[in-house]
């Protein structure tokens, strides 16, 4: 039998004040980062913030500084580069404007048709999204993640006791806050593919949850007697070794999402990356130790 | 025991078979199957979302409103020929949603309301204002919504794309999805215009005429319209003719004073099509014939206006002002004026097509060019390689023998994904193949689960059989557990997403519920197969 983590007797529960205060301020950065969100401060995607990006690819090198300016030089205000060197790709973001949907667009295509004569680019990408969708999408977003929530809760709570409900969403909730916290402070962009990353992060963190907590209400079963803190952290301990492993896989495949999944999806299988080691991380430290503090032993069901 | 495991194993055998079936259309080995296979089985498949094969995704929003004022508009009009026969005297003025009608008394007002009963008050007085019912405007909205649909549909296909997608979302948005289209700006510029062709008499006559400048730079239009708002008459305006100087490209705009009323409109029309100018210039020009109705007034109205100049509008542009010679009959006319022989095409096109009944106003555009998409399924192709690879090395290395069985049920989980999404014609999207991918990586959590509980159970010195059956059934309830709560974002995530989301949402449920399947009927079958041959002592796991 090969095993990774043989009989471990680490005391988890002792862990949770530190534990507490990373997880609390990593949190409250997810809660400014949603604050700066909903204001507009935060770096939105133009799915939510409405406006036009195009990805251009160059027939050869192209150096970004040229592109800036022959776009400036064009006349073109308000704009984002970013590049992607190794395949001679350009991403232009240009920040709503007041003009018609479609102008944009062309007025970037046209100087740099002219500026770039020598060099062809073909057009990979463009998206425009008016000010109305990108309010809707906004919105849709976060009804998505209301919803969501508001599902995982009602089933946990259905599945396990009240207390048990409350400490798997917050565990939930605490993941889908750090990683958005980790997408805010790197300045990522928070589009509709980072809100479907969460959302994934959200269904699937609580896999390990429930595993913790399935081996809890076993354990409560059978050694009525002993402390609950001593239940839990024998529980994690012995479920230790399969909590990483399921969380192992999964990140197997995320991280060749990552590598070898292309632009596109680049983003999501960072998040969902983070997501899945911030889970782990939670379902041990995070989730027991609320459920401990929101009740002590009397209120804990035998199911 | 032998039994019930001989009838899982037909049962998994045939949703593999059912699978393999469905996803066929897919892969090279259709093209090769007989006929009578072709012709009656499973021939959709899985089709590639917008992402990846390139297209264009649009939404428009019909600006009902405007149908409501060019309603409320004509029927003014008609109501100023109502009250001229009944000899009545008022002055009926209108402006955008508004009607009013000076001096009001009660014997116009019984005229106006019996002839038109969807005009409400909404002032009276002296002067009376009228505005189109609510319940009216609806329906005008409405209206205008499905013909716009009609319209675009029209156009779209005039214009030829395979398979396009065109629907009406909420009252009054029209998604279109082109996929595999090669120029977009063109498809987007066909789509949008309003193609409102009006023929519009020249008011050379007016001594206002005489004053407004010969040209105008682009950029001055509005200049222009300002300066001369007060000084011309009432049932006049001015439009501006966009000339282009072939050789240099420089845009002129000439005003040019019309008659707000059109003499005729683009709705009588009956063909439209591209020539190529006999006079040697080898410019091109649209040819128009307008239908019986519309030849007769052709007719009049250039009868009753030799010597004056018929201005053919666009859109508000005027495209061209030739003189009426002569009376004109046949009903047949065209259209010249500064453009290529695409734009010429184009324009037959939307002509043909017919107007829309309002304006509308795009909303969101999202364009994919075929190079992206390839990259992203070679991309998403690599991705899946490697990461099941991983997945299946690594469940061999720490599961030995039990690994294998777990890799087996993977592969059957994938199959049966496959086939699924094939057997409801799902949309593969790049976000979708990210989901499959995720979706590999869970699968094995199910095994990983049912593993560690059989260990947890050999650990307590049970024979393997019994440590088997037991560990299923006490992993039973957290794999299902941990399987609900992703298929509830997974759902949200479906209700919620757009397009390529929506592809997400599908894989990645379709895998987690496929997953209950292949990991609890399949992999213990493998299991019991496997202990009911002899007394197996030690299991590699």
């Amino acid at each position: 039998m090969l095993e990774l983590i043989k009989n471990t007797k680490i005391d988890f529960m002792g862990k949770k004040k530190i534990a507490f205060i990373f997880s609390g301020i990593i949190s409250i950065i997810g809660i400014i980062a949603i604050i700066q969100i909903a204001t507009g401060k935060a770096n939105l995607g133009i799915d939510f913030a409405g406006g036009t990006s195009i990805q251009l690819k160059f027939e050869k090198p192209v150096v970004l500084h040229d592109v800036r300016k022959a776009l400036e030089d064009g006349g073109l205000k308000d704009f984002d580069l970013q590049d992607l060197p190794s395949v001679n790709k350009i991403l232009i973001r240009v920040k709503k404007t007041e003009q018609k949907l479609g102008q944009t667009s062309s007025e970037v295509t046209e100087i740099l048709t002219q500026k770039f004569s020598g060099n062809k680019y073909i057009v990979d990408s463009t998206t425009e999204i008016g000010p109305k969708v990108g309010g809707k999408l906004r919105a849709d977003a976060a009804m998505a993640i209301g919803v969501a929530v508001l599902g995982i809760l009602i089933y946990v709570a259905f599945r396990f006791k009240f207390n048990f409900g409350v400490g798997a969403t917050i565990a939930t909730f605490h993941d889908v806050l750090a990683v958005l916290s980790v997408f805010y402070l790197m300045g990522h962009e928070i589009n509709l593919i980072l809100v479907t990353a969460l959302l994934t992060i959200a269904g699937y963190s609580l896999t390990d949850t429930v595993v913790v907590f399935d081996r809890i209400r076993e354990n409560m079963k059978v050694r009525h007697k002993e402390p609950l803190e001593s239940i839990m952290n024998a529980s994690i301990n012995e479920v230790l070794s399969r909590t990483i492993i399921t969380s192992l896989t999964v990140l197997l495949t995320s991280a060749a999402l990552f590598f070898f999944g292309g632009e596109v999806i680049h983003d999501f299988a960072l998040a969902m990356i983070m997501g899945v080691v911030i889970g782990t991380y939670s379902s041990i430290f995070i989730a027991s130790p609320t459920v401990l503090l929101w009740g002590r032993k009397k209120a804990f069901a035998r199911r | 025991m032998k039994k019930r495991i001989q009838w899982r194993f037909i049962l998994i055998g045939a949703t593999l078979m059912l699978a393999a079936v469905f996803f066929l259309p897919n892969t090279p080995f259709f093209k090769v199957m007989p006929d009578w296979w072709t012709k009656n089985m499973p021939d959709k498949g899985i089709t590639l979302g917008l992402d990846l094969q390139g297209g264009i995704h649009l939404v428009f929003e019909v600006e009902g409103e405007k149908a409501v004022e060019i309603t409320t508009e004509r029927i003014a009009q008609s109501l100023r020929d109502i009250i001229s026969k009944k000899k009545l005297n008022a002055e009926i003025t209108s402006k955008g949603l508004l009607i009013t009608v000076a001096p009001s008394s009660m014997e116009i007002r019984k005229a106006i309301e019996d002839n038109y009963p969807v005009l409400a008050p909404v002032e009276t007085g002296t002067n009376i204002v009228y505005t189109i019912s609510d319940k009216e405007a609806k329906r005008i909205k409405d209206n205008a919504a499905d013909q716009a649909l009609e319209t675009i549909r029209n156009r779209i296909d005039q214009f030829g794309v395979a398979e396009p997608t065109i629907h009406r979302q909420g009252t009054n948005e029209i998604v279109v999805q082109l996929p595999g289209i090669k120029d977009p700006k063109r498809a987007i510029e066909i789509i949008g215009k309003t193609a409102q062709l009006e023929f519009k008499i020249v008011d050379d006559a007016s001594p206002v005429a005489a004053e407004i400048p010969a040209t105008a730079a682009p950029g001055e239009e509005d200049a222009v319209l300002k300066k001369f708002a007060e000084k011309i008459p009432a049932d006049d305006e001015i439009l501006f003719e966009k000339k282009v100087n072939r050789e240099t490209g420089v845009v002129r705009k000439i005003p040019i004073l019309v008659k707000k009323q059109a003499a005729l409109t683009g709705d009588l029309l009956k063909e439209a099509k591209v020539n190529i100018d006999s006079s040697g210039s080898g410019f091109p020009h649209v040819s128009i014939s307008f239908n019986d109705a519309g030849a007769k007034l052709f007719d009049e109205v250039t009868a009753a206006n030799v010597k004056k100049r018929l201005a053919i509008v666009l859109d508000n542009t005027i495209y061209s002002a030739p003189e009426i010679k002569e009376r004109i009959g046949g009903g047949n006319a065209q259209i010249s004026g500064s453009f290529s022989l695409e734009e010429a095409k184009d324009l037959a096109i939307v002509l043909k097509a017919g107007a829309l009944p309002a304006p509308v106003k795009m909303l969101q555009n999202i364009t994919v060019g075929p190079s992206l998409g390839t990259d992203s399924i070679e991309a998403g192709k690599m991705a899946g390689i490697i990461g099941t690879l991983l997945v299946v090395v690594f469940m061999i290395v720490y599961y030995r023998l039990s690994g294998v069985i777990a890799d087996f049920a993977l592969a059957l989980n994938i199959i049966l994904l496959l086939g699924a999404m094939a057997s409801l014609n799902a949309t593969l999207t790049m976000p979708g193949i990210a989901g499959i991918i995720l979706a590999i990586g869970m699968a094995v959590d199910s095994n990983v689960l049912m593993f560690e509980r059989i260990r947890d159970e050999l650990r307590v010195g049970k024979t393997p059989r019994v440590a088997v059956d037991s560990g299923y059934n006490k992993a039973f309830w957290t794999i299902f557990d941990s399987h609900v709560t992703t298929l509830i974002t997974a759902a949200v995530l479906f209700q919620f997403g757009t397009g390529p989301i929506k592809g997400f949402a599908v894989t990645l449920s379709l895998g987690v519920a496929i997953n209950l399947f292949t990991a609890l009927v399949g992999t213990k079958t493998v299991f019991d197969l496997i202990l009911s041959r002899r007394d197996v002592r030690k299991l590699s796991i």
